[in-house]
């Protein structure tokens, strides 16, 4: 479970992830209609009878790779990166990925273990919704947990100009 | 030196409110504790064996006279009046209250000083030459871009939770001062065909697996330094190994990849950021080097100094040639004698300030041998400097000398020692405390680390010594031979370990095997490379049962 912050506010969720259940495989798991968000590898399997959908969602873990999806990624209403600890830091990269090299503009949603003090960072490579754990005080980081610093110094997806190149 | 402009005052306030904000937290049991542990540790909080560890960054080796004062009187007011100099630029406090960090940081933050980064897996400080603008040797001043690649890391939205911690040193003279070859990342600029560059060496690294590093690049333009260790770290963040923390620093990476198939995937990232946002301006350069331009230097005439033994016994090791005529720099010693190599009290660094104002412009560096420089002293004024250091304790003529020695905290500080490195450092200088010994003794690298992380660099020391745990007693295993600079080198292991009271006993007959043999004007090193570890081996177990034999002693005991 977790409480879903979008545009800035609380938002309801409903998007589902599959679950690939013991005994199935990414080739013979059944396909369920609506919000949902497929790992990599049914996707990867099942691309003919999923690519039809208006609804379409991937979930990527930390050590999928995106560039197995570079030339998919407009047919993709919402995409998730999954944070299962929050000090694994790869998402960060997926995220700057997708949106710099790949240009996707869809939904880029930072689940898992996220938590306040990673709002900011992930808004900087470029998600903009996010899953904030259970139990975490959702108000107090819609708040305060994506503005702790009012401007940075790289680029990042956010702002691709470094303070450098801004300065007047 | 480099001089806070608004956006840069901004972000350090800023994280000084976030920190305050997230002590908070944690304190109201908001943030548990495994959560809190990455943030505290990115503002140089670590929790210890007697208390928190505070690490206070000094970008680059730089500070003024301001900010010493300041770490003085943080150190008073927060601590117990005195702090500790690292091997990596920074400041280390053994005692503050967790609670008082974030009113530290504030203090810290008027003076243009901070914690931002200085431990946790993420960008650390960077640091380079101490000698930096003034060496003799210098092609470069690598400060202006030290500082651009400060700001560059300072919260990096896509590295700040990396596999394990990273690690970049610059260097802009002939001779390597930063020990380049033993970071995750080295620079060395150079200047090839009237263009600015640097040679860029990847996966270096002391600790547990001590590596040197290989040249990824020979020549990348200055410019381009930004968006290249973009595609370094992308490549590291993304592939480098995080099931296991003793893996998973970059060099494993370099390591596992080989070399060419490692530069060939960060040449592919790199061709998209290549000529991007990220490359530096010429007038970004210029903004910044123009914080570090030259000091008004005065004309020096002739030079008369005292001939005093003990004065002239200090100009020999710790004045330093500098390229302005008449000037030289000079480092202070923070190893006397019986004092914990590298710590320094609050009463101390208020002298330093007070010197630094009076015979250096107001700056001074502090050096990766956990020493302090005035890198701009007149040489009238020298004598001044050492009866005024040597008062004070600070003028221990002993730079680059076997007491001048490397040390970390060891066992008696640190939550990751094996054993203590302190009392070692200082039976040692005990045994070596005669003067004209020490003279004759010449040049020798001593580095001492309590544990296989080896913050104190044991393995570039000519004579390293690395504390180990057998069986929860403290052993110290000795390496011969390793060496910073351009020909860096890891030592070798001499043999068996040995307990602390036979440690001073061990490197005086490893001095003696050296001053037996040397040929004239020898280095210990230099005689090292001739004559190989076996005749100090050979002294060092002389009578000593190993192997076979004390397997037998044991048996028969």
């Amino acid at each position: 479970m977790s409480q879903l912050i979008k545009n800035g506010a609380a938002a309801a969720d409903s998007w589902k992830t599959l679950e690939i259940g013991e005994g199935e495989t990414p080739e013979t798991v059944a396909l369920p209609a609506g919000d949902i968000l497929f790992p990599l590898a049914v996707w990867q399997a099942r691309k003919s009878e999923l690519v039809g959908r208006e609804c379409l969602g991937l979930l990527l873990q930390p050590d999928d790779k995106v560039e197995d999806v570079a030339a998919d990624v407009a047919r993709f209403t919402l995409i998730a990166v999954n944070f299962p600890k929050f000090v694994d830091g790869r998402g960060y990269s997926t995220a700057a990925l997708l949106r710099q090299r790949y240009g996707y503009t869809g939904e880029l949603r930072a689940v898992g273990n996220v938590l306040h003090d990673q709002l900011f960072f992930m808004k900087r490579v470029g998600f903009d919704s996010y899953a904030l754990t259970d139990g975490k005080n959702l108000a107090y980081a819609i708040e305060r947990g994506f503005s702790p610093f009012g401007d940075a110094y790289q680029g990042a997806t956010d702002q691709p100009q470094p303070y450098f190149r801004r300065r007047a | 030196m480099y001089k806070y402009d608004a956006i840069d005052r901004q972000l350090i306030n800023e994280r000084v409110a976030q920190f305050r904000d997230q002590v908070r937290r944690w304190k109201a049991g908001e943030l548990a504790d495994d959560e809190f542990r990455p943030l505290r540790l990115q503002n140089g909080l670590y929790i210890q064996r007697h208390a928190p560890m505070f690490r206070i960054a000094v970008p680059y080796g730089m500070l003024n006279s301001a900010q010493l004062r300041a770490m003085a009187s943080v150190a008073r007011k927060y601590d117990r009046g005195y702090g500790h100099f690292t091997t990596r630029h920074n400041l280390q406090l053994n005692w503050p209250k967790i609670e008082d960090v974030p009113e530290i940081l504030a203090e810290l933050a008027e003076v243009e000083l901070h914690a931002i980064q200085t431990s946790g897996n993420c960008l650390r400080n960077i640091t380079t030459d101490q000698f930096a603008g003034v060496a003799a040797d210098e092609i470069i001043d690598p400060r202006p871009l030290a500082e651009i690649m400060r700001q560059w890391t300072t919260f990096h939205p896509e590295f700040a939770f990396l596999p394990r911690k990273f690690k970049i040193a610059i260097s802009g003279t002939e001779e390597d001062r930063a020990v380049t070859w033993f970071h995750d990342i080295g620079l060395h600029l150079k200047v090839v065909d009237g263009q600015v560059g640097f040679t860029v060496i990847v996966g270096g690294g002391l600790g547990r697996t001590p590596i040197r590093g290989e040249v990824i690049r020979e020549f990348l333009p200055w410019q381009d330094i930004l968006s290249y260790c973009e595609a370094i770290l992308r490549v590291y963040n993304r592939f480098g190994r995080r099931d296991n923390a003793y893996k998973a620093r970059i060099k494993i990476l370099v390591q596992a990849l080989g070399i060419d198939a490692f530069r060939a995937q960060v040449e592919a990232e790199w061709a998209h950021g290549k000529g991007g946002p990220m490359t530096i301006t010429q007038a970004e350069y210029d903004r910044v080097a123009a914080h570090f331009t030259a000091p008004v230097y005065e004309t020096v005439g002739d030079v008369e100094l005292p001939d005093e033994k003990p004065f002239l016994n200090w100009l020999a090791r710790n004045t330093h040639a500098h390229k302005v005529p008449g000037y030289a720099a000079v480092t202070l010693s923070l190893k006397k004698h019986g004092i914990a190599p590298g710590d320094i009290t609050s009463e101390q660094m208020e002298v330093v300030a007070d010197l630094a104002d009076r015979y250096s412009f107001g700056e001074l560096r502090i050096s990766h041998e956990q020493n302090i420089i005035l890198a701009d002293v007149k040489q009238t004024d020298l004598h001044a400097v050492w009866q005024q250091s040597r008062a004070a304790g600070l003028a221990t003529p002993n730079i680059g000398l076997l007491t001048g020695m490397i040390c970390c905290p060891g066992g008696d500080f640190c939550d990751l020692a094996n054993a203590k490195s302190i009392p070692i450092a200082n039976a040692i200088q005990a045994r070596f405390d005669d003067l004209d010994y020490l003279f004759d003794i010449g040049e020798i690298d001593l580095n001492i680390s309590g544990c296989m992380n080896a913050c104190g660099h044991h393995h570039v020391g000519h004579i390293g010594v690395l504390g180990v745990d057998k069986n929860d007693a403290e052993f110290y295993q000795v390496t011969l031979g390793g060496r910073q600079g351009n020909d860096a080198k890891l030592g070798k292991v001499i043999g068996p370990s040995f307990a602390a009271d036979e440690m001073p006993d061990a490197v005086e007959k490893i001095i003696q095997v050296y001053l037996e043999n040397r040929h004239e004007d020898e280095r210990f090193i230099d005689t090292f490379d001739r004559i190989g570890i076996d005749p100090f081996k050979n002294r060092v177990y002389e009578g000593r049962a190993h192997g076979k034999a004390k397997a037998a002693q044991k048996e028969a005991a």
